[in-house]
């Protein structure tokens, strides 16, 4: 890590941004593309093409009469989610007809573009195992050998629905069933893709596993399903990232992620999300802690027009723990409306939250909280700290705060600050030399790095680069 | 105007529309040592800072030149560039930015962006940080993040060392510290300043005009210099105070 920050900024080459970095686009050449447009018929032709087992078909439409029926919700940036158009959508796109073990067997195009994002070359250095989902479906999918042999499950989730029926059946939608909110119950009916773990007891798996997510086509709906299940003991790290083409139309992603730690267990979930600016991201995100377990969320937020995220963790038995780390970057046009959740249940339960947002160039940034603490969960610890960075003075942040807390014996430390880049803090590093730019993003960095040291090596310089393209010219 | 290295005149400073600097003027030479002393209140800091480019320190007359260059043409980030260094009286925290990492930045802003100094910059530190007598730890801890006061002012003159100004001001740089350290940091400066270059002390004490010698010391009052002189000057401050020039600057305003 300690090298890390010196990749200071070239401000020369610091122009080629997003766009031609992230946002180049491949041309269409699909095995499947449906129509526009979302209705049952959709939901059955999804279902057939996978030919999925009867359950999940009824669970599809079911779920669909539920995203119908429910209101979009009324809190928020109602006004951006009621600008998206859902009409407009294509809600499955199924760009090949197979699934690869092998990059030569991924279509050119496709696999320039992941050449391109430096996936290849982070699986072969540091990771045990990807998968790489292009629209709708995972069209490259790897993994170590001996860790499958030792019995890890990783598979793309339509997969692991396939060869697991029994699992996936015992605790699909558990964490989060269809009508726990409308965007949860659209994926519901209409999720492909996504990742599907089972770590068996004891194991450790050491190397991080990844799924990135790519979107291509315009005014595409990208709808993963994740499922981590880690059993008794067993531990796993799990990262993903996305990117998509800069269209001047929106496109939607709304994924739902279930993590299960059962007894001393521990899961750690990191997310780089980089969208590109017109996608709207709409995620639920929840994880039950059994006893002793522990689940970190790392939730990382730099790209997406809109994103509405709130991490979400279930202490349910005693002595779990939850921990929700979280960076939003908020800038020109965009609301990240982050945040995190944690439900203490259990007694002897303890979770900290801390979360960090900049926003510059008239960009958003909320943080949405909520901690509830049940009566029997006596013995609690809590700690919140929220800090919030802004870059100039028409920039925006917020927080919404929540504790409900009907338990005894409850330790809470709560921090919330906002604060400016100081005019000092600009002048100490300017008057050694650097320029005003590089001291903004020094800062920046180090407002950030209790963030970045979370996370690998690699992924720490590539946020740290984000960071910096984001921070481009950003005061005039 | 002699061969200066740095050459101010009749400075104004204004701060939060008040004149706090109230005509300034000193000419320093190729390998001179400058003190200014004074009381509290009477401007030092303010003029330090505006010279180095502070924008809430605004120059509202006069002129100054560094190395025959126009400083006030300059924002802070050119004055540091083209080799004027500022020591704080206050340093600033800035947490999560490692020492070494903003060491790094600083070192190669200085040569203008240059990629090829810092080939030594690793063993450079370290051999600061052993004459300096400070940790190598310090070197992951985060600037100024919970440093002790003697800490940061020791850390000051590291950034210079590393820095090679041809023109340092260091303010109030021996407050704080203990007896052992004022000396380490004496040391400090006298290796980190360069015989063609020029420094300027500004200080309440004597006691470190015994290891850093000026060649000149100034006597600011009220936002102007009263009284120059050379270092016998400063003994004659510490025996006697600042009475006997309020009373004979007092005179000076009524005649
Ligand atoms: N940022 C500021 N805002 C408002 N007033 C200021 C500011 N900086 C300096 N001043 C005022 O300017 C005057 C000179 O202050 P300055 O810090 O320059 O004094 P000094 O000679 O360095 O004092 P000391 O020996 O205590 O460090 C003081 O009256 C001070 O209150
Ligand atoms: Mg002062």
């Amino acid at each position: 890590m300690a090298e890390i920050t010196n990749n200071q900024p070239n401000i020369a080459t610091i122009g080629d941004d997003y766009a031609t970095k992230y946002g180049f686009r491949d041309p269409e050449d699909y095995f499947h593309k449906g129509a526009r447009g979302l209705n049952h018929e959709v939901v059955e032709m999804i279902s057939r093409m996978k030919k999925e087992p009867d359950w999940m078909r009824q669970f599809r439409h079911d779920a669909l009469d539920i995203y119908l029926a429910k209101p979009m919700p009324t809190w928020g940036n109602t006004e951006l989610l009621n600008s998206i158009d859902f009409e407009n959508i294509y809600y499955y796109i199924k760009p090949t007809e197979f699934q690869s073990t092998n990059w030569d067997d991924v279509p050119e195009n496709i696999k320039n573009t992941f050449n391109k994002l430096g996936i290849p070359e982070a699986e072969q250095k540091f990771l045990a195992g990807v998968t790489a989902q292009y629209e709708s479906e995972v069209v490259y999918h790897s993994f170590q050998a001996d860790l499958e042999r030792q019995g890890v499950i990783f598979l793309d989730m339509d997969s692991g629905l396939r060869e697991h029926p029994d699992i996936v059946k015992k605790y699909f939608a558990t964490v989060i069933p269809p009508h726990d909110n409308k965007f949860a119950a659209l994926n519901s009916a209409v999720w492909s893709g996504g990742s599907f773990i089972y770590v068996p007891p004891g194991l450790d798996v050491k190397i991080p596993l990844q799924a990135y997510f790519r979107i291509n086509a315009e005014n595409m709906g990208q709808f993963e399903r994740t499922l981590i299940i880690a059993d008794r003991g067993s531990r796993v790290h799990y990262i993903e990232g996305c990117t998509a083409p800069v269209y001047s139309t929106d496109s939607l992603h709304s994924a739902v992620v279930e993590l299960i730690a059962l007894d001393d267990a521990y899961i750690r979930y990191t997310t780089i999300q980089n969208w590109s600016h017109n996608i709207f991201n709409l995620v639920t995100k929840r994880a039950m802690a059994h006893k002793n377990a522990t689940v970190e969320w790392v939730d990382g937020n730099i790209g997406s027009r809109l994103t509405m995220k709130f991490p979400c963790i279930y202490l349910v038995g005693e002595g779990a723990k939850g921990e929700i780390l979280s960076v939003a970057f908020a800038g020109n046009g965009q609301h990240q409306d982050a945040g995190a959740k944690v439900i203490h249940v259990a007694p002897k339960t303890s979770s900290r939250i801390t979360s960090k947002s900049i926003s510059k160039a008239g960009g958003r940034a909320s943080y949405r909280g909520l901690v509830k603490v049940y009566p029997k969960a006596e013995n609690c610890k809590i700690s919140v700290e929220c800090d919030a960075l802004l870059i100039d003075g028409a920039s925006r942040s917020d927080t919404y705060p929540t504790m409900e807390i009907d338990a005894d014996n409850v330790r809470v430390e709560h921090e919330a600050r906002v604060s400016k880049v100081a005019e000092e803090q600009l002048f100490y590093l300017t008057s050694r030399g650097l320029t005003e730019d590089e001291a903004r993003l020094l800062i920046v960095n180090g407002f950030i790095e209790p963030f970045t040291k979370e996370l690998p090596m690699e992924y720490a310089v590539e946020l740290n680069r984000l960071i910096e393209l984001e921070m481009e010219g950003s005061v005039g | 105007m002699k061969n200066t290295i740095f050459a101010f005149k009749n400075i104004h400073v204004q701060v939060e529309s008040k004149e706090v600097v109230r005509g300034v003027s000193l000419e320093i030479g190729p390998g001179e040592k400058h003190a200014i002393m004074g009381k509290n209140g009477s401007g030092k800091s303010s003029l330090a800072n505006a010279l180095a480019g502070h924008p809430a320190y605004e120059i509202t007359k006069g002129e100054a030149y560094i190395n025959g260059q126009n400083l006030l043409e300059m924002d802070a980030t050119e004055r540091a560039r083209a080799g004027l260094f500022l020591a704080f009286q206050y340093p600033l925290a800035i947490p999560g930015v490692t020492v070494a990492n903003f060491l790094r930045s600083a070192v190669r802003a200085r040569n203008g962006g240059d990629e090829s100094v810092l080939k030594t910059f690793r063993k450079d530190l370290m051999e600061m940080f052993a004459f300096l007598e400070i940790d190598k730890s310090f070197a992951a801890r985060y600037i100024n993040d919970g440093f002790s006061g003697g800490e940061k002012k020791r850390l000051e003159i590291l950034q210079m060392a590393m820095l090679k100004p041809k023109m340092a001001i260091l303010d109030e740089t021996d407050s704080g510290l203990d007896i052992d350290a004022l000396k380490i940091v004496s040391k400090g400066i006298n290796q980190a300043s360069p015989s063609d270059g020029g420094v300027l002390l500004i200080t309440h004490y004597q006691r470190l005009l015994n290891y850093v010698k000026p060649d000149y010391v100034h006597v600011m009052m009220d936002g102007r210099i009263v009284q120059s002189g050379g270092p016998e000057l400063a003994l004659k401050l510490e025996d006697q105070g600042y009475d006997w020039l309020e009373s004979k600057n007092a005179r000076a305003v009524e005649v």
